[in-house]
This record gives C-alpha cells, sequence and structure tokens, in this order.
C-alpha cells in the first residue's frame, strides 16, 4: 500500500505541529445541521474561510440543484434518499473508537490480513484509539495536505487540498474550477458543487514532467456524513502527471452518500494518468449498509496531442454510479479508459465511460472488464460520439464481462453516435462464465476453489491490470482475489 | 500405491462403473484399453476428485488411505495427477504464473516452503530439459492456442514438474502425430521411478510401444474384463473389443 503508507508517514510526521502547514485550524468544531439549506452552504463556505467568490459559485450551485431531478437511466435500484436526512459538513471529531485491535470485527481484520496491510495501518484503518488523531487528520471532509511538498515546489508542481488552492491560487481555481464538470452538469455533480467538503488540487506548470507519483487516500468515516470531494487537476503545456486515488483496504460504514467531482485539463501537448482503486464498504451478505458511490469525474483534453487515461479498479460499494469521461477537444488528442469493475454479494455497478471527439484525428480506447459474482449485477454503460468537426475520429472498445454463479447479471449497453463519416469506431463484446472445466482443472493441480477463481479472473483482467503503476496493480490483484472470496463452493 | 475396490459411480443417474477393481503397486506402469464409452475418462477424473460423479459404492485407496471424501486440490497435494485428454484454456495466465500457484499451493498443503522464484525457474528448466522442450510455451496463456500436440506436451511438463506419485495419462497420444508421441512418450519414461505409479488410458496400443506396461487391463461396460502383461495389448490391436462386448451385457 504506497499510496497508503506515505500519507500515513506524512501523517505522522505533521500530526506533531500540524499547524505549521497552516492546515484547517478550527477542527474543534461540530457538524453543519443536518440537511440542506441556503444557510448549510454558507456555514461550509464560512468555516473553511472561502473567499465571497467561492461562496457565491456554492449558493448559485445550491440554487440549480432546488430544480433538478435525480437520474434514474441506471440499472440500480436503492430506497429513495432522504437529502435533508444528511450531514454535509464534518470537521473531524474525536468519537471514541475501539481500544485496540481485539475490539474490531475479526472478520475485518482477516481482510487486512489477506491484503498484506502491516499491523500499524491495520490499527489506523479500524479506527483503534491512540491511532485516531493521526486518522482524523487524513481521513475527514478536511483533507491534509500531503506528501513531499518541498520536492514537487522544486519542480514548481502545486499539489494541495482544495480548500487550501482557493485561498492561494484563487486565480487557477477560478478559471478551471467547474470548466469540465459544469455547475448544472447532474443532480449528483451539482450537488457537490453546493457543498464540497474537500479534494486534492494539481497543477503542473508547462513543460514540467511531475517527479512522483501523485497519491491521496480519502475515508468515510463519520456517520451518516455524505462525502462530497471535489478534485482539479491541471497540467499546463507539455507536462505529464500520474495519479493514484484510492486504497485497497476495505473501509466499515453505514449506508452514506458519496458523490464526489473529479475535473482534469490537459493542455497542448500535456498527459493526465489518473488510476483509481475504489473498495469501499460494499454491504453486508444481505446487501445492507454499503456505500452509494455517484461519481462525476471527466477530463478535458484542451490541447492538441494531449491526452488524457483513467484507469480503475472498482470493487467496493453498495452501488457505484461512474462514468470517467474524455472531451477530445484538441487536435490529435488520445483518450483511454480502462476499467475493472468487480461485483459480489448484493452489489450494483452500472459503470463506464464518455468519449467524446470534438478535434480532428481524435483517438480512444476502452478496454472494459467486468466481474460479476453472488447476487450482483454489473453494467457497462458507455458513450462514444464524433461530432462534424472529428474527422479522422477512432475509437476501439472491448468490453468482456465475466460471470460467476448463476445469480449474477451482467450487462452491456454501448451508445454511439457519430455526426461525421471518417469516423471509425469499433465495438467488441464478450460475456463467458468461468467454466466448471476450468475450476476443476486448475483444482486437480493443487488450487482451492478461490485460489483458482482468483487465477481465472487475473487472467481475465490482465490487460487492464498492465495499465496501472505496478506496486498498485499488485495491490489491485490482491484486492480483486480478496473481493471474490467465497464466490464458488 | 493405488487400490481401487468394487468402485460404483454413477453421472447424472446413469451407471458407469459398475465394480470395478484395480491395484497398482509401486513404481508399475499400468495400462487400461478398452472400447468408447466403457468408463476409461469416468475413472480418470473419479481418480482426479471431479464433482459431477457420484460415487454410489466401493472405495479409493491411496497410499492405504481412501482419497473419496478428499477434494481434487487434496488429492493432488498428495500426489494424484491427471494428464487431461482435453487440456483446459485459461486465457490470460502465462503457463509459468499457472505452474508456480499450483506448485506453491501443492507445497503449502504438504507444510512446505513455497518456492523462491530463482527455484522456481531452475525447476521448470530441468523439467523443460528432461523432456526436451521448449520453455518459451510456457510464457503463453495456459493452452491458449495451443495445437493438440503442444496441449499434451504441456501436461507432462506439468506432471514433470509437480513430482507426483500417481500419473493418469488420460489417452494422452489422441491427437498425436508420431513425433509428438514419441516426445511425449519419452518424457513419461523418464519420469519413471520406483517411487511413481502410473496408469496409462489408451484406445491404441501404438502408445505401449513406446511406455511400456507391466500390466494391461480390458475394460468394458464399467469393469476390468480382463488383465494380463504386454502382449495383451497386441492381441487387442489384432482382434478388437469384440470379444469383450458380451461381457458387458
Amino acid at each position: 500500500m504506497p499510496a497508503v503508507r506515505e500519507t500515513v508517514d506524512t501523517v505522522r510526521k505533521i500530526d506533531v505541529d500540524q499547524y505549521k502547514y497552516g492546515f484547517v485550524t478550527d477542527i474543534a468544531s461540530e457538524k453543519a445541521p443536518k440537511g440542506l439549506s441556503e444557510d448549510v452552504v454558507r456555514f461550509i463556505s464560512e468555516k473553511k474561510g472561502e473567499p465571497d467568490w467561492m461562496l457565491e459559485w456554492r449558493l448559485d450551485a445550491y440554487r440549480r440543484w432546488l430544480t433538478q431531478h435525480e437520474p434514474t437511466w441506471a440499472r440500480v435500484s436503492y430506497p429513495k434518499i432522504d437529502f435533508q436526512d444528511i450531514y454535509y459538513y464534518s470537521a473531524p471529531t474525536h468519537t471514541p473508537g475501539p481500544k485496540s485491535l481485539d475490539e474490531v470485527d475479526p472478520e475485518l481484520l482477516r481482510t487486512y490480513e489477506k491484503l498484506g496491510i502491516p499491523l500499524r495501518e491495520r490499527e489506523i484503518l479500524a479506527g483503534v484509539e491512540g491511532s485516531r488523531v493521526a486518522v482524523d487528520a487524513v481521513f475527514d471532509s478536511v483533507s491534509v495536505v500531503t506528501t513531499f511538498k518541498d520536492e514537487l515546489k522544486k519542480a514548481g508542481v502545486l499539489f494541495m487540498s482544495m480548500s487550501e488552492a482557493i485561498r492561494e491560487h484563487p486565480d487557477l481555481v477560478r478559471r478551471y474550477l467547474g470548466s469540465v464538470v459544469p455547475v448544472t452538469d447532474n443532480f449528483y455533480a451539482t450537488l457537490n458543487s453546493a457543498v464540497f467538503s474537500d479534494g486534492s488540487f494539481v497543477y503542473v506548470p508547462e513543460g514540467v514532467r511531475c517527479p512522483m507519483e501523485l497519491s491521496t487516500y480519502f475515508r468515510i468515516n463519520e456517520r451518516k456524513t455524505g462525502q462530497f470531494e471535489r478534485t482539479l487537476i491541471i497540467a499546463d503545456k507539455g507536462a505529464y502527471v500520474s495519479y493514484l486515488e484510492g486504497c485497497t483496504a476495505p473501509m466499515r460504514d453505514e449506508n452514506q452518500l458519496h458523490a464526489a467531482v473529479v475535473e482534469l485539463v490537459a493542455l497542448e501537448d500535456a498527459e493526465i494518468k489518473y488510476s483509481t482503486v475504489q473498495n469501499w464498504y460494499p454491504g453486508d451478505k444481505s446487501g445492507k449498509g454499503g456505500v452509494y458511490n455517484f461519481v462525476t469525474k471527466r477530463g478535458l483534453c484542451a490541447g492538441a496531442r494531449s491526452k488524457i487515461s483513467w484507469t480503475q479498479v472498482e470493487t467496493g460499494s453498495a452501488i457505484t454510479w461512474k462514468y470517467p469521461s474524455c472531451i477530445l477537444r484538441g487536435d490529435d488528442s488520445v483518450g483511454e479508459f480502462y476499467s475493472i469493475a468487480v461485483s459480489n454479494g448484493y452489489q450494483q455497478v452500472d459503470s463506464g465511460t464518455k468519449m467524446r471527439h470534438l478535434g480532428k484525428n481524435t483517438k480512444s480506447r476502452i478496454i472494459s472488464k467486468g466481474i460479476a459474482a453472488g447476487h450482483s449485477n454489473n453494467t457497462y454503460r458507455g458513450l462514444v460520439t464524433a461530432n462534424r468537426r472529428a474527422t479522422g475520429a477512432r475509437n476501439y472498445t472491448n468490453c468482456d464481462s465475466l460471470l460467476i454463479g448463476d445469480l449474477c447479471g451482467a450487462h452491456t449497453i454501448p451508445y454511439i453516435e457519430s455526426y461525421n463519416r471518417t469516423a471509425v469506431f469499433e465495438h467488441e463484446a464478450t460475456t463467458s462464465k468461468i467454466a466448471e472445466d476450468q475450476l476443476f482443472y486448475c483444482k486437480s493441480r493443487g488450487l482451492s476453489d478461490e485460489e483458482a477463481v482468483a487465477l481465472i479472473v487475473n487472467g481475465f483482467v490482465r490487460d487492464v491490470l498492465q495499465q496501472l503503476p505496478m506496486e498498485f496493480a499488485v495491490e489491485a490483484q490482491k484486492l480483486i482475489s480478496v473481493s471474490l472470496e467465497g464466490s464458488v463452493g | 500405491m493405488l487400490e481401487i475396490k468394487n468402485l460404483h459411480v454413477e453421472i447424472d443417474g446413469k451407471k458407469i462403473l459398475r465394480g470395478l477393481d484395480l491395484s497398482i503397486g509401486s513404481g508399475e506402469v499400468h495400462a487400461i484399453m478398452g472400447p468408447n464409452g466403457s468408463g476409461k475418462s469416468t475413472l480418470a477424473y473419479v481418480l482426479a476428485g471431479k464433482d459431477d460423479y457420484e460415487v454410489t459404492g466401493g472405495d479409493i485407496l491411496f497410499e492405504g488411505e481412501s482419497i473419496l471424501e478428499m477434494e481434487p486440490a487434496e488429492r493432488a497435494a498428495k500426489g494424484v495427477f491427471l494428464a487431461f485428454q482435453y487440456p483446459v484454456e485459461i486465457p490470460g495466465v502465462a503457463g509459468m504464473t499457472f505452474l508456480k500457484a499450483a506448485l506453491n499451493a501443492q507445497r503449502k498443503a504438504r507444510g512446505e516452503a513455497e518456492l523462491t522464484t530463482p527455484d522456481f525457474i531452475r525447476r521448470v528448466r530441468q523439467a523443460a530439459d528432461l523432456l526436451q522442450m521448449d520453455q518459451e510455451m510456457l510464457r503463453r496463456p495456459v493452452n491458449t492456442g495451443f495445437s493438440g500436440g503442444e496441449k499434451k506436451r504441456n501436461e507432462i511438463l506439468q506432471m514433470a514438474l509437480l513430482e507426483p506419485k500417481l500419473c493418469i495419462l488420460d489417452e494422452t497420444d489422441s491427437g498425436l502425430d508420431i513425433d509428438a508421441l514419441r516426445i511425449v512418450s519419452e518424457g513419461v519414461n523418464a519420469l519413471r521411478s520406483p517411487a511413481r505409479s502410473t496408469l496409462v488410458i489408451t484406445h491404441y496400443q501404438r502408445l505401449l510401444n513406446y511406455i511400456v506396461p507391466d500390466k494391461v487391463h480390458v475394460m468394458s461396460a464399467g469393469r476390468i474384463v480382463r488383465t494380463g502383461g504386454k502382449e495383451l495389448a497386441l492381441e487387442l490391436e489384432a482382434r478388437g473389443y469384440a470379444d469383450y462386448a458380451a461381457d458387458a451385457a
């Protein structure tokens, strides 16, 4: 877990004198009142010491949100969400946690062990008292400015919390915030715009290759607190950055709404690689209590020859509603989407991507691997479009689904719209089941049921795993195996 | 090594094996021949522990211990190996990865330490050299896009690496040309040892020119109906299985 380890180490360091770094100082404060109103939006903005323009931006979003409706087109079902029954802001609090690992759910500990998480980190993840203060600093809505600040500074890379960026780099934030995902884009994105808590801000200046992978690590750990992260990454002309989001460790929680927005902007000749491993609590064996994950992620290839690449490994959440997309506006720009979505138990996944070809000779590539087990439903939903000026646009889409057992479902819903006759779009899709023969073959060589499934599944997702940074890929592979435990036999 | 007593097996209510007896001593090579549908492949699968078969009577003892209640993986770790008639493709999983997973799973089950990567690679090289096979095959996904001959050779390579005590070869000769047949047979012969027993299932006497058995059994309608030395195979080749059809009834 390099991503986690870095963060944890950092937090340990800064824990001693966190004020020195100019983090939010008023951490003793309580939650905003339950529910959403203009007052709550003002409360959030004030807590964060935001300038007027930011408050106005939020209020505008809030008023527009009031006129919007929840989208219902996705192949997911869940009880109606009462948006007035949610807390929209919470600073770190000090509710008592377990005193030691002995008090933590043994099943959770077993999973940590399988994932190879070091003991110290297990304590932190499980919220054991004592490790608590450090945890709060990272894991709650108020995010902490992250790693390697000095080295990044040398390279001229800005990497900080969104709150800090709003204060220190208002010009960049005003220019790009909402430029890829407009305030009114969709119900959840608008909600996020009104109440976003915090998130990451990255700016890589012209011609700079970011010297390290950037990573953050979020956790939802307040009961009934909606989480509304907001991330903005800008790669200026000729810049390169690779960003890792998420964590392989499973997170226990109650039903929670999560509606993040991620915006990427790549200018001329710039490249952004964004990798996610998502493993939020998927709910218990009967499907109760998992995280609802309604995310809007979009990248704009604004300049010629720019490139944006999304790679995601999704194993968690009760409901996943997520379509990391690329707008290919610059000529010769490239968009990529590599996805592994694993669902088990009663999880519902409706995920995919959109590739909008606007510029000439734009190219996109979609490789999606869905794995459904248990009673889960796993839908790939993708949109590929070419507008009139997108001469020479090319897309290649490959969607493979793997079924484990008889009670799950896999669905592939590709939409293709082309308004330019020179555009060439290819779509391939397969659905297969893990064959009894394959399982028996592996088992006759000494593998257990679970090892056999893990091996076959890892073969199935290999193309996508190869896209992840090396260490992340190893973690992801383990995570997929653990997620599918108990799916056969 | 292996003792099968009065074994009765059904699949979907259909009786396939009807009181089969067979005993193979340490270091022995036995061949089972018989017409299509006599239950030869069923026997191979039941020995390896395939799910779909229901054992309705009798017992299988491996080194004196009944293996009927054991999972396939447990049997494998104890030293039972089946070379499949139709080896299965596993797309995306490199042969090396597969072999390492299998070998280490078996070692773990036996309470042995997992092999390090260099040790593993050394063993693979030894096994491949022994069988005069090209390791290149192991970089490709397991059996995916392999020719019939490559698949069978891959089975024997796995056998050499996993070092089982009981090798069951289910029609390993089918689909092989003469050259491949020779290579595969030489591989099997190279693995003959006093501590290892082999059960060769085949339709044709031809294979037994290369892998010379200690005993030949004729199987018909789910039973061993005749047992003899290697010359029995020649007799079958000359006269066919017609003589044994009557016993089936």
